[in-house]
């Protein structure tokens, strides 16, 4: 018989803590399983943030390093200078990269670190209880935010949208967002980090995956209106697809492109 | 064979130490008076083939070293006081991680942006932990080149014995200036020991995971409970200090680094007039050492703290002596150096002569 499912090796086969609909278990397996079919699990290293995702080095069965809150991209750059080969993984959610980590995650992509970061996005702060986050859409609500996020008469600002900042830095060579709301972006996004992470063994600069994830507990839905909402709010404002692509023709051969 | 004797400037012998100790990445971040240092480190380790990386800021250069010495490797920075303060979060969590790495602060006069002049100003920055939580590391205070080059080369060591940040406290004088140094043997990288705790190569081990987070209180107090052993044990054989003519002063000076020059000097003046004047000076700042300077304690010897700062080791100086000796102050800040005739005609008035 063929075996249609197989918990990933790279994966503790444990619950996780996070809360039901959120979106970090799926992306977690979706890493796992892409270090399990590229045979890395010896040799991958995880970055986990500060957030809700500092339990990853609960689950994922492979080493881990956690830095202080948004200094993922300086860390990742000291490890993969000392194991440039292996795979190291930045794992970062909304407000580690694009509220306290900026700085870091622009230098770092900016010197094309050979890291590949994978950041997480659901437009609020999950861990510290629902305020607003640098990716939260206008209008949004959050405990910092109790009337929406105001851009101009509360001076709160606009959704920052990494991905196209990084994009006109030299050294990314690829930046791809996708989403965990249904089946199908669930796939292109697993194809994603494995283009990304193909890349990195390969060396060839800067990648990072943005994924646009559920918070239901933060967001005050339940989380099949989680992912209508991801689906109707924040996809308008953070476009899925490939938003660069600068990697090598034998990398795009490879991924069958 | 006769080791081979160099001039050079304190800052560029750190680094030149550094390069021979087998230190592997280093992350810097331009400020005065320490840049030579960055620029040496700069030109010999990419000469090398080792890691330099001019960071963004100072946050990013220490938690490139946390990376970097997170995979057992040996990880340096190296910074002047306003930097040393944003380093403070990443040395924090260091030590919570029990992460060997090298600090070297080469101080100036603060607080805030201060200025570039040398100073003993972060003296309870270095000893006290510096950053938040409750922790300590180890903190050399070398006196001169040769000494700041021999503590820079044997810190790695240190720190990978005691699995805990190094820093080395010198200050702009000993930073700028050029003295005689010769070098102990280059190590190389390539041929140091795998870590067992590290990251990456997990061939049939279980994961390591380096972190300084426990959210159960508990557990927490445990771990704590155990790092502070460590301290006790180093407290037990780390203390360091020199000492010169304490056994029949009726004055000892106590002081380190920049401070300890003066005076040694002031010292010898003093002698010269026939007062018995000693000096103690403290190699290890933390730990403290307490030891020596207690058994030195007696209700007939004064004592006298001299630091460029309006006194900060003096703290640790009444700790040990415990109300048994009189204990004074004598220092300049803002970026002066105490003069040695300035330090005698204080000593002279200590002790009426």
């Amino acid at each position: 018989m063929e075996a249609i499912y197989a918990h990933p090796k790279s994966l503790k086969p444990i619950q996780t803590k996070y809360c039901p609909g959120c979106g970090h278990g799926v992306i977690h397996r979706l890493i796992a399983e892409v270090i399990d079919e590229l045979g890395v699990q010896e040799k991958s290293v995880l970055l986990n943030p500060v957030g809700c995702s500092i339990w990853a080095d609960l689950y994922f069965d492979f080493d881990s390093v956690q830095v202080p809150h948004g200094r993922t991209p300086a860390g990742a750059t000291g490890i993969k200078r000392m194991l440039p080969d292996h795979l190291v993984i930045c794992y970062q959610g909304d407000g580690d990269l694009a509220a306290i980590g900026t700085g870091e995650a622009v230098h770092a992509a900016n010197r094309g670190e050979k890291f590949t970061t994978i950041f997480v996005n659901n437009a609020i702060y999950g861990m510290t209880g629902g305020q607003m986050a640098p990716t939260t859409l206008v209008g949004q609500k959050a405990t910092t935010a109790p009337f929406g996020r105001d851009p101009v008469d509360a001076g709160m600002g606009y959704p920052v949208k990494v991905l196209e900042m990084l994009a006109t830095l030299e050294g990314t060579k690829y930046l791809a967002r996708g989403a965990v709301n249904n089946v199908v972006n669930v796939r292109k996004t697993k194809q994603y980090i494995k283009k990304a992470f193909e890349a990195q063994l390969r060396g060839e600069g800067f990648t990072m995956v943005e994924i646009l994830s559920q918070c239901p507990t933060n967001w005050g839905m339940d989380p099949v209106e989680s992912n209508a909402w991801l689906e109707s709010s924040m996809m308008p404002v953070f476009k899925l697809g490939v938003l660069k692509d600068e990697l090598s023709v034998s990398a795009n051969k490879e991924a069958g492109k | 064979m006769a080791q081979e004797k160099r001039l050079m400037k304190g800052n560029e012998a750190m680094g030149e130490a550094a390069v021979r100790a087998g230190c592997q990445a280093y992350f810097g971040y331009p400020i005065t008076p320490q840049n030579e240092l960055t620029a040496y480190m700069a030109r010999h380790m990419i000469e090398k083939k080792r890691t330099f990386i001019q960071a963004e800021s100072e946050t990013s250069a220490i938690n490139m070293v946390f990376g970097a010495a997170s995979t057992g490797s040996r990880a340096m920075t190296s910074s002047s006081s306003p930097g040393i303060s944003l380093k403070q979060e990443g040395i924090s969590f260091s030590c919570g991680a029990d992460l060997p790495l090298v600090i070297i602060n080469v101080q100036r006069a603060g607080p805030g942006l201060g200025g570039i002049a040398p100073a003993q100003g972060d003296y309870f920055q270095a000893t006290r932990g510096g950053g938040h939580g409750d922790y300590y590391h180890l903190v050399l205070a070398p006196k001169s080149v040769q000494e700041a080059a021999d503590l820079t080369y044997e810190a790695f060591d240190l720190a990978e014995q005691w699995r805990m940040p190094v820093m080395v406290l010198a200050d702009g004088m000993i930073g700028q200036m050029m003295e005689g140094v010769s070098f102990k043997e280059p190590k190389d990288p390539a041929k140091m020991p795998r870590k067992p705790w590290a990251v990456g190569h997990q061939k049939n081990r279980e994961a390591n995971h380096i972190a300084s987070t426990q959210l159960d209180p508990e557990k927490f107090n445990i771990v704590i409970d155990e790092r502070f052993r460590r301290y006790d044990e180093i407290k037990a054989k780390m203390q360091r200090y020199e000492e010169q003519e304490c056994a029949d002063a009726d004055l000892v000076l106590v002081a380190y680094g920049t401070s300890a020059r003066v005076s040694l000097g002031a010292m010898q003046m003093a002698r010269e007039l026939g007062l018995k004047v000693g000096m103690f000076r403290p190699i290890t700042l933390w730990p403290f050492p307490e030891k020596r300077l207690s058994e030195l304690a007696d209700p007939k010897r004064k004592f006298l703290c001299v630091e460029m700062s309006k006194g900060q080791m003096i703290q640790d100086v009444r700790l040990t002596l415990n109300g048994r000796s009189e204990v004074s102050f004598f220092g300049r800040s803002g970026g002066l150096i105490p003069t040695e005739e300035d330090l005698l005609a204080e000593i002279r008035r200590i002790l009426n002569k």
